[in-house]
């Protein structure tokens, strides 16, 4: 029986982490400020496992850093080049499933999309791009969702579920069809009650859920990941608050 | 000494707002030095029409009618090297927000609901190119050799990656200079 669980250590790229029970590779990996890239990981929230970007090599097998438990003598590779080329490609398909039209997105500079793909070296969305129609809905007073721009990670999902205490979405669909729904008999914000004070309405990492009237407040140039790079660990705090409003 | 011959590159605007071209003339005087050692072929910069042998071609723009088309196919037969300069060469960009609608949407809200016509009409002339029914990429028609990011790229990026190409090396981005706004 295991008495000092502190004593718990595997490696990540040759580096020894120590992780206590009940961590994942990625709860070890961020303890330790060890940067493994993710999308729909959020400390506090119920790891999802859905964007594959955590994708690591434990004693030769592949696997979600975020969903698997750590153990001891577990040999991870997570920054390899064979590695990050394959995030690359899940980070270029996230590209060419949605309309990321950065230029003309209020989220650019704050957008963790965004900011994996340039910690990838993403030059071009190499696959031919869907142009997806998808519904935007603008009938909440302060918050607006653009399904353009949604890839689908489930963290407003499980922000207003677990942190709010809410149940303001879902995704529907299967496959290609999958998509962010909302709460409320007419399935629009308006009708929901999310209100601008929730976690839901300031978590998501790309474009799809803004808050209203607070636009460009902070300039391009400015934004978090002109300031900051994505592996910094700890950058979650950093993206929320700056996204909230002083007024708010 | 031998003057080296010097590399000669084209560029255009397809459906693009000329943003990158003036990045591009943002080198300022190291556009000097720049063509010490390059010529410029077919390019608003020059308005020569027509392209001809090449050993680089910049494309700025997505491809939204028959013109660029056109445009395109006749750089890639000329250009060794080509490159997608800017987020619409390369993913459509802003022009590409049209896809979501139907053209002749488009073509109603512009030319005949569009604020302050006056005799709405929707432009029909043989003079006109043919607007195609989705903005693409440009490599959805052609193969392309390398990408420049950016809305637009900065000046720096132009100049990291020609100069690589001049120098005879394989050009890549520091992931400081990569951007897609």
């Amino acid at each position: 029986m295991k008495t000092a669980a502190t004593q718990n250590t595997l490696t990540i790229d040759g580096q020894e982490i120590p992780f206590h029970d009940g961590q994942t590779i990625m709860d070890a990996a961020l303890a330790a400020g060890v940067y493994i890239p993710h999308l729909c990981h959020r400390p506090g929230l119920t790891p999802h496992g859905s964007c594959k970007l955590c994708t690591v090599e434990i004693n030769g097998k592949n696997a979600s850093a975020c969903t698997l438990p750590a153990a001891s003598g577990q040999q991870v590779s997570n920054n390899t080049p064979a590695l990050n080329e394959v995030r690359k490609t899940i980070t270029q398909m996230l590209f060419i499933e949605g309309n990321h039209i950065c230029p003309s997105c209020e989220k650019t500079g704050n957008c963790t999309l965004q900011a994996v793909a340039r910690h990838l070296g993403m030059l071009d969305g190499h696959f031919p791009q869907f142009f997806p129609r998808r519904e935007v809905d603008a009938s909440h007073a302060t918050v607006m969702l653009d399904r353009d721009r949604c890839i689908l990670c489930e963290l407003c999902v499980r922000a207003s579920r677990e942190i709010d205490g809410k149940n303001v979405f879902a995704i529907a669909g299967r496959g290609i069809e999958a998509h962010l729904i909302v709460n409320s008999a007419s399935g629009k914000l308006a009708d929901s009650d999310l209100e601008t004070g929730d976690m839901a309405a300031h978590i998501c990492p790309v474009g799809a859920i803004l808050i209203k009237q607070h636009g460009y407040e902070v300039p391009i140039g400015m934004r978090t990941f002109d300031l900051h790079q994505v592996g910094e660990v700890g950058l979650e705090q950093v993206v929320l608050s700056k996204t909230k409003h002083h007024d708010e | 000494m031998m003057n080296k011959p010097k590399i000669r590159i084209a560029t255009t605007s397809l459906a693009g707002c000329f943003g990158c071209h003036m990045s591009f003339l943002d080198m300022d005087e190291r556009l000097v030095a720049l063509l010490e050692q390059v010529e410029l072929n077919r390019s608003p910069l020059t308005d020569i029409k027509h392209c001809g042998p090449c050993d680089i071609g910049l494309i700025e723009g997505g491809v939204c009618n028959a013109e660029n088309v056109h445009v395109l196919r006749e750089f890639r037969d000329n250009c060794k090297i080509l490159i997608a300069v800017g987020a619409c060469a390369i993913n459509g960009g802003v022009p590409s927000m049209r896809n979501h609608f139907t053209l002749r949407e488009c073509l109603i809200e512009t030319y005949v609901n569009g604020v302050g016509v006056e005799n709405p009409q929707i432009p029909v002339d043989v003079e006109l190119p043919l607007l195609l029914d989705k903005v693409h990429p440009i490599h959805d028609i052609v193969r392309v050799d390398y990408y420049l990011p950016g809305c637009p790229p900065s000046p720096d990026e132009f100049l990291q990656v020609l100069g690589a190409l001049l120098e005879g090396k394989e050009p890549a981005l520091p992931k400081k200079l990569i951007h897609y706004d």
